[in-house]
C-alpha cells in the first residue's frame, strides 16, 4: 500500500524548493479538475511507496480562491495518510495560522520550519520541542534551499502515518466558542469523517457555504445552530468569522511567547527592509526597474559584446541551422537516395521550418532565466507594488507585469504566468491581452519591413513596442467595462517576501519549464503545419493538371490567398501583394516566424532566408508602400497569436467562449487599428485614396473611442 | 471614526475593526489584519498606492481602497 502525504504552505515558504528536493524528477504535473491550478505529485527519492502530493500555496483554508477551494477538497476528500506543513520559519507568526486550521482536519501534521539558517543569521530562537508542545505535533527543521533536513522531515512525516499517530489538538477557542462548536459537533455527527468533524464544526460556525451546502442540513437544524452561534456572536461582539481569525492568530501569539525569541526591535530594519529602501524608494524605483529591465534585455536581446542571447541565437541561425542540420540531413538524404519531393519536404519545409523556431532559443532562455532569477529573489513582488497604481488603470492588476515581461521572449509561458493574479476580471484581462505584447517570434517580421521599407530605422521596431503596450492599455479599458468581466471582487493583498539568494534548482526548473512551452511548439504544430504549408506551395494546377509548380502564383497556397485577399482589402492589401499578405498572416498564425518565410517564398527567393529576409527586401519594397506596410506590420502583431499560444489562452481561460472571445477581440482589434491606420494615415500620404472606406475608418476611430470612453458596467 | 486608508508612513496603528464582507474581508483576516494587531505603515509605493505595511513580523502590499475597510486607533 502506498503512503500519500500531502505538502501544504503558505506561498513563498520554499515549497516548491522542498517538492522538488523530495521527488527529484520523478513528478507529474497536471491540472487541479475544472480550475487552471496546477497539481503536482511524485514519488519520493529513495522510496517509489510514498507518493507526495503537493498542494497549492495557500494562506488559509477559506472557502474563496480556486486553489484554497482545491486544497480543502482534496484533504477532505481524499484522505490522505499525513500532511507535511511546510512553515517559513522567518515568517512564522502568520505561516502558522495555516497550520492550526490543517490539525483540526485530523490527520498527522508534521511542522517542517524551513530557513532556519536565516532565523538563526537574524539572531531569533525557535525552540523547537517547546512549538511541537503547544502544537500538539511534530516539528522538524529544515533549509530547503540548502537541502538540510527534508528527507527527515518527509520520513517523520511517513512514520507519523504509518503509525496513525495523531496529535493532540491544542486549545485554540474561547469557552463561548468552544460551547458553540460542540453542539454543531453533536448535531453533525455522523454526517461527516470522523476524523474532521471539528474542521467541518468551525466551518459551520464560520457559516461556511460551501460547508453547508455539502451537508445539507435541514432547516430546522440550521436554525437550532444558527441559535447558538448568534448567542455567541452577541457574547463576543463579533462575527463568526472574525472571532475565528481572531483567536486563532490570538492562540498563535501565546504559541510565539512560548516558543520564539526575537532579537529585533518591532520594525526594525531587516536587510530586506534595506535594500527596500532603496529598491521601492519613491524617487529611485521607477529608474531603477528601468535599469533593470534594460540590462534584462541588453543581455538577453541585446547586440552588445555581452549579449550572451543574441550571440547564442546567432550561432543557432548561421552555424547550427543554417550549415550543421542542413548539411547533415543533405548527406542522409542524398546517401538514401530519396526522391525530389522527399528531399524538398524534409529540406525546405521541415529543416526551415522546425531551424527557425529552435533558433530563437537561446535569445528565449536567457530571458526566462534572467527572468525566473528576478522572481525567485522577490524583485518581481516590488515590481507589482510599485506598477499596480498605473496598471490598476487599464484594467490590470500590479502582478499583470510578470506574465507581459514574460511574453516579450513567448507568449505561451507569458500568459499561463497570469495564473498568479487573484481578481478574476484582471486575470482575465491579462490573458486576452498578453498576447499584444511583440514576442520574439515577432522580431523578425518588424525586421523586414524595418529593413525592406523603412531603411533599417530603429525607431520602427521601438513603435511597434509601444503599439504593442498601448493595445494593452486601451483594450485595459475598454474590457474592463465589460458587464462580464466585472467579475467578483478581490482584494489586492500581496506580501512582499524578504530577498533571499535564488535557489538554482527553481530556477533552472522554471528557466526549463518556459523554454519548453516555447521548444515544444517547433517540435509539434510547425512540424505539422510546415509540411502542410510545404505542400500547399509547392504544389497546384498548372493548366488544369494537378502536380508540382515552379512558379509559386499558381501553387494551391496562392490559390488560397486570392480567395480570402478581398477580406483584407480595407487594410490596404490590395494588388499583387495583397494575397501574399494574406498567406504570410494566415502562416503567421502557425508561428509569427513563419510569416518572414512565407514572405520569402513567395517572392520565389531559393535560397537560405537570412532571419529577417534581408534577401527580398527590394522586392518588398516594391510591393508595400510604408503606410501599407505599417498595416500589415500592426494587424501581424496585434491579430491572433499563434495556435501555441492560443492553447495557452484556452488554458488559463478554461472556457472556450472566453477562448473564442479573446481570439475574436484581438482579430477585431488588430483589423480596426490596421484599417486606422490605412485609410487614414494613407490619405495624408497618397497612398490611400478617399472613398467610402475612408469615411468607415474615421466611424470605427470614434467606435473605439466610444468604447473607451462610455461609462462601465461594473464599479471601478 | 480613522480607517487604515488615512493613515501616514510611520504610523503605528491598532486594528479595532475590519469591515466589508465576503471574500475581500476574509483574505484581509486571513493575512493576519485582524482585532488589536498592531500595525505599522512602512511606505507608499512610488505612485501613492498601495501601502507597505509591515504586521505580524512580514511585509504586506495593501490597495487603499481596501485599507479603507480597516479601523484603526
Amino acid at each position: 500500500m502506498s503512503i500519500r502525504i500531502a505538502l501544504a504552505g503558505n506561498p513563498n515558504s520554499g515549497k516548491t524548493t522542498l517538492f522538488n528536493i523530495l521527488t527529484g524528477s520523478n513528478q507529474y504535473v497536471g491540472n487541479w479538475p475544472g480550475v487552471t491550478v496546477e497539481k503536482k505529485e511524485g514519488t519520493l527519492k529513495g522510496n517509489p511507496d510514498v507518493i507526495i502530493q503537493d498542494l497549492p500555496g495557500i494562506y488559509s483554508l477559506s472557502p474563496y480562491s480556486p486553489e484554497e477551494v482545491v486544497t480543502r477538497r482534496y484533504l477532505v476528500t481524499e484522505h490522505p495518510d499525513a500532511i507535511l506543513n511546510i512553515v517559513d520559519g522567518t515568517n512564522i507568526e502568520r505561516n502558522l495560522y495555516l497550520t492550526t486550521q490543517l490539525m483540526e482536519l485530523g490527520y498527522p501534521v508534521v511542522i517542517a520550519i524551513n530557513m532556519m539558517d536565516l532565523v538563526r543569521k537574524n539572531g531569533d530562537r525557535i525552540d523547537l520541542e517547546k512549538l511541537g508542545k503547544a502544537m500538539g505535533c511534530t516539528v522538524v527543521e529544515i533549509s530547503a534551499l540548502k537541502n538540510e533536513g527534508c528527507l527527515e522531515a518527509a520520513e517523520a512525516a511517513v512514520s507519523l502515518a504509518q503509525n496513525h499517530t495523531h496529535g493532540d489538538m491544542p486549545h485554540i477557542f474561547s469557552g463561548s466558542v468552544e460551547h458553540a462548536l460542540a453542539h454543531i459537533e453533536e448535531s453533525i455527527e455522523g454526517m461527516v469523517d470522523p476524523v474532521a468533524l471539528r474542521w467541518f464544526a468551525i466551518k459551520v460556525f464560520e457559516r461556511d457555504s460551501r460547508v453547508r451546502d455539502e451537508l445539507k442540513l435541514d432547516t430546522n437544524l440550521l436554525a437550532h445552530l444558527q441559535q447558538h452561534i448568534a448567542d455567541c456572536e452577541w457574547e463576543m461582539d463579533d462575527d463568526a468569522e472574525s472571532i475565528i481569525a481572531d483567536q486563532r492568530y490570538g492562540f498563535i501569539a501565546k504559541v510565539m511567547e512560548k516558543a520564539v525569541q526575537k532579537k529585533m526591535a518591532k520594525h526594525g530594519l531587516s536587510l530586506s527592509d534595506k535594500i527596500d529602501r532603496i529598491v521601492t524608494d519613491r524617487v529611485l524605483a521607477l529608474p531603477i526597474f528601468a535599469a533593470v529591465m534594460f540590462l534584462m534585455y541588453a543581455i538577453a536581446m541585446g547586440s552588445f559584446p555581452f549579449s550572451i542571447g543574441t550571440i547564442g541565437t546567432d550561432w543557432a541561425n548561421d552555424v547550427l541551422f543554417g550549415q550543421w542540420v542542413p548539411s547533415l540531413f543533405d548527406r542522409i538524404l542524398t546517401g538514401l537516395g530519396v526522391s525530389g519531393w522527399v528531399y524538398g519536404l524534409v529540406m525546405d519545409g521541415i529543416l526551415a521550418g522546425v531551424g527557425a523556431v529552435l533558433g530563437f532559443v537561446p535569445q528565449i532562455l536567457v530571458l526566462m532565466f534572467l527572468l525566473s532569477i528576478l522572481e525567485d529573489v522577490g524583485y518581481m513582488s516590488r515590481v507589482a507594488f510599485i506598477m499596480d497604481r498605473i496598471l490598476r488603470k487599464f484594467g490590470l492588476s500590479g502582478k499583470s507585469i510578470i506574465p507581459m515581461l514574460v511574453a516579450t521572449g513567448c507568449g505561451v509561458p507569458g500568459i499561463l504566468a497570469s495564473r498568479t493574479i487573484e481578481q478574476e476580471r484582471d486575470r482575465k484581462i491579462t490573458v486576452i491581452t498578453t498576447g499584444f505584447i511583440p514576442c520574439g517570434a515577432k522580431m523578425p517580421i518588424i525586421g523586414l519591413f524595418a529593413g525592406a521599407v523603412f531603411g533599417n530605422s530603429p525607431l520602427v521596431a521601438l513603435s511597434a513596442f509601444f503599439i504593442g503596450v498601448a493595445a494593452v492599455m486601451v483594450s485595459g479599458v475598454i474590457l474592463k467595462k465589460f458587464k462580464p468581466l466585472a467579475g467578483k471582487p478581490a482584494p489586492f493583498v500581496m506580501e512582499l517576501p524578504a530577498y533571499h539568494i535564488p535557489s538554482a534548482r527553481n530556477v533552472l526548473r522554471s528557466t526549463g519549464n518556459r523554454g519548453w512551452d516555447y521548444v515544444k511548439r517547433a517540435t509539434t504544430i510547425i512540424l505539422l503545419s510546415s509540411i502542410v504549408l510545404w505542400f500547399l506551395q509547392s504544389y497546384g494546377f498548372v493548366d488544369g493538371v494537378f502536380g508540382a509548380v515552379e512558379d509559386k502564383n499558381s501553387s494551391l497556397l496562392a490559390f488560397l490567398g486570392n480567395l480570402l485577399a478581398w477580406v483584407f482589402y480595407p487594410l490596404g492589401w490590395m494588388g499583387d501583394m495583397g494575397w501574399k499578405a494574406t498567406v504570410a498572416t494566415i502562416t503567421g498564425l502557425i508561428a509569427k516566424e513563419e510569416v518572414v518565410m512565407t514572405m520569402g517564398t513567395l517572392y520565389n527567393y531559393a535560397g537560405e532566408l537570412s532571419e529577417t529576409g534581408n534577401e527580398i527586401w527590394s522586392m518588398v519594397a516594391a510591393d508595400f508602400g510604408p503606410v501599407r506596410a505599417y498595416s500589415f506590420l500592426i494587424f501581424n502583431l496585434l491579430c491572433a497569436p499563434c495556435f501555441a499560444a492560443m492553447g495557452a489562452i484556452r488554458r488559463e481561460m478554461n472556457n472556450g467562449k472566453w477562448t473564442a472571445f479573446a481570439i475574436g477581440y484581438m482579430c477585431v482589434f488588430a483589423y480596426a487599428i490596421s484599417m486606422i491606420v490605412y485609410q487614414i494615415g494613407g490619405l495624408f500620404t497618397g497612398e490611400a485614396a478617399f472613398g467610402l472606406l475612408t469615411l468607415a475608418a474615421w466611424a470605427v476611430l470614434g467606435g473605439l473611442v466610444w468604447l473607451m470612453m462610455r461609462k462601465g458596467a461594473g464599479k471601478e | 471614526m480613522k480607517t487604515l486608508k488615512d493613515a501616514r508612513v510611520g504610523d503605528t496603528l491598532v486594528v479595532t475593526r475590519v469591515n466589508g464582507e465576503g471574500a475581500v474581508r476574509r483574505r484581509i483576516m486571513d493575512m493576519g489584519i485582524t482585532k488589536n494587531v498592531e500595525i505599522f505603515v512602512r511606505k507608499m509605493a512610488p505612485l501613492g498606492d498601495p501601502m507597505e505595511l509591515n504586521l505580524r513580523g512580514y511585509e504586506l502590499s495593501l490597495r487603499k481602497a481596501d485599507a479603507e475597510m480597516i479601523e484603526v486607533q
